[in-house]
């Protein structure tokens, strides 16, 4: 096991370069660049620009300069488009709110949708089996731009029960809201993926023969069903969770939160090359890191896995 | 009195179009001690039945009747009574050991809950006593196999498993639904012969469900054959084998390869099992069978013949006798 995750780990590095590089390209082979305006700018001052940061240099260079930044000074650079401000500066800010935020809405979906779908399961077909899917479809059919705006609507406007908007970490009920709006499709998707794997599972041979040794309803499902039946749903987990926790435009717009999520999309569409560089490494990183741990997980759950 | 009374059991299952008659009007006893075996082909009700005895129907499946394990009503019981008979009174094993054993849970944690939530042992008395039971299946170094999961045993070893945990609460009864089809020819007689000993050492009744005629003649004292769902015959398996009375005990005796006579192809049964989602109106096996005659076209009902013997069939026994003689 110790030997399979230093591979692992290994294979990541190639892995992460080859993301860099290809990321790199393809924004470069977009046309425009980061000073790009309605109104051009004098030549000249677009060329003192591009010396300024380094992109008048040959692509390889470019390329060169920033991986040997990051390896040597873990520095991913300046931004473009804010002079004061680096990436590692924008990303320390709005990565904590991001990861807070997107952490909870994860916890939360993962509870929810669980005890939902396996809810659903042993009474299939029943109210609560009817109940539970209505709700996930509901759930799933809301898309967040249309939650956001609705919860807004409701417990701020006409209740007025929670901020509309902004961020604290000191209270919990800025949080609230982006944690509904985040986590409710992807509970309505954990719950349908735990419903049917659990019925598969109860269908199986040896959840009979649990029966059949007299154990009580309760203990077949926590004891011999669910564990099998997390396969599927952990499988799914592990991109969600990373998808999760780099954020969300939606949010990040809807609830002025200021995590990475707004600052990646700007960055897209400011061509602020060295941000966009450094969150696609940061979501990149992180979903290597998490499809490692899907697959620790697996071992963990299923002893016929063994790396 | 019987250990086990079964009277006038029925299972139906609802599916979306059809009333799937699985099991009809069977009744019979299991003595303490003595081994019962059912024979009948694939879906003629057998599992059926013994999902019946133990609760363990499908969901869709509802079953009506009375089961009576000593002396206590048993069918659709409320689940805590079902929960506490099951194990300690009655157990059950399986055709697929490959597949009945929890294969995300070591041996020994699957053992051990059974006597920790039934007999109130310690998890470390329970990891003891279910090391002794898997000695007595003869699992070879038992102590330190106890530990291992489930793909770490073979097949026939899996059984073994199956069978130290079925026995573990001492039941009075053994339920073994084709316990040796998914094994290898030479386990088959191993894992008979072990459950044979066993009956014999725990003093337990064994209601054995099987296809494998062989199998019966080896270790039952009375045979029930099954076929669409009902008992066509019912007796002392030494007579039965010898003198069947019904055609289809008779056609599936014949049925037997024999390794003595060079006869050329096998005997068949001509034609197909009914479709039990519409159950015929007369003998079910009338379609089949060579005897058939005018009043087949009534369901002919289990009556005793002689001593301890009984068939549903109308055919005179002179003529079926005749028949069996001039089996090639």
């Amino acid at each position: 096991m110790f030997a399979f995750i230093l591979r692992r780990l290994a294979i990541a590095v190639p892995t992460l370069l080859l993301l860099i590089v290809l990321s790199f390209v393809l924004m470069h082979l977009a046309p425009g660049g980061p000073f790009t305006q309605e109104r051009a700018l004098p030549p000249q001052v677009l060329a003192n620009l591009n010396a300024k940061y380094g992109l008048d240099d040959p692509l390889w260079r470019q390329i060169w300069n920033y991986v040997y930044g990051i390896l040597v000074h873990f520095d991913f650079g300046p931004s473009f488009v804010y002079p004061d401000r680096t990436v590692n500066q924008l990303i320390a800010d709005g990565f904590p709110v991001t990861l807070t935020y997107g952490t909870l809405s994860f916890l939360a979906a993962v509870l929810v949708g669980v005890t939902l779908g396996t809810l659903a399961a042993i009474r299939q077909n029943g109210w609560l089996d009817y109940l539970a899917v209505g709700i996930s479809i509901g759930a799933q059919v809301l898309p967040n731009f249309v939650m956001a705006p609705l919860l807004v609507l409701a417990l701020t406007l006409w209740l007025g029960w929670l901020p509309g908007g902004g961020w604290s970490f000191s209270d919990p009920s800025f949080w609230i809201m982006p944690v509904i709006a985040l986590s409710t499709s992807y509970m309505a998707s954990i719950a349908r993926i735990t419903r049917s794997s659990m019925l598969e599972v109860l269908g199986s041979n040896h959840i009979r023969t649990a029966r059949a040794k007299g154990m009580p309803e309760r203990r077949v499902i926590l004891r011999h069903a669910l564990r099998p039946a997390m396969l599927p749903v952990v499988s799914y987990l592990g991109p969600v969770f990373v998808s999760m926790i780099t954020g969300s435009v939606v949010i990040d717009i809807y609830f002025s939160t200021g995590g990475i999520g707004k600052a990646f999309v700007d960055s897209a569409l400011n061509r602020d090359y060295a941000v966009m560089m450094g969150v696609t490494i940061l979501v990149g990183a992180l979903t290597i890191l998490f499809n490692l741990v899907v697959d620790i997980l697996y071992a963990w759950i299923d002893p016929k896995i063994r790396y | 009195m019987a250990l086990l009374d079964i009277r006038d059991l029925s299972v139906r299952f609802h599916t979306h179009d059809a009333e799937v008659h699985a099991v009809s009007d069977v009744s019979l006893t299991v003595q303490p001690g003595e081994t019962l075996g059912i024979v009948g082909e694939s879906g003629s009700g057998k599992s059926q039945l013994a999902f019946a005895v133990m609760g363990l129907l499908a969901r869709n499946g509802q079953a009506s009747g009375s089961v009576r394990l000593d002396g206590q009503e048993i069918l659709n019981a409320p689940p805590k009574v079902i929960n506490r008979v099951r194990a300690e009174k009655v157990a059950m094993i399986f055709q697929d050991p490959m597949t009945s054993l929890n294969p995300y849970m070591r041996v020994s944690d699957q053992m051990a809950e059974v006597l920790v939530l039934h007999k109130g042992l310690s998890k470390r008395a329970a990891v003891a006593e279910s090391v002794r039971m898997l000695e007595a299946v003869r699992i070879p170094d038992a102590k330190g196999r106890v530990r291992l999961y489930p793909h770490e045993f073979s097949g026939g070893m899996r059984q073994r498993v199956m069978i130290a945990m079925a026995l573990l609460c001492r039941p009075k009864l053994l339920i073994a639904d084709e316990p040796t089809t998914a094994l290898d020819v030479t386990v088959q007689a191993q894992i008979m012969t072990l459950l044979s000993d066993l009956q014999r050492d725990f003093g337990m009744a064994m209601m054995l469900i099987t296809h494998d005629l062989g199998v019966v003649a080896g270790s039952c004292s009375r045979v029930a054959v099954m076929y669409g769902g009902r008992i066509r015959e019912l007796g002392p398996v030494g007579p039965l084998f010898a003198d069947p009375a019904h055609p289809y005990t008779q056609g599936l005796l014949s049925a037997i390869p024999r390794i003595d006579t060079d006869e050329g192809e096998l005997a068949v049964i001509p034609g197909q099992p009914p479709d039990m989602s519409r159950p015929p109106q007369g003998c079910a096996f009338g379609p089949r069978c060579a005897y058939r005659r005018g009043d087949c076209d009534h369901r002919p009902p289990l009556a005793s013949f002689a001593p301890d013997r009984w068939r549903a069939c109308f055919a005179p026994l002179a003529e079926l006798r005749a028949g069996t003689e001039t089996r090639p």
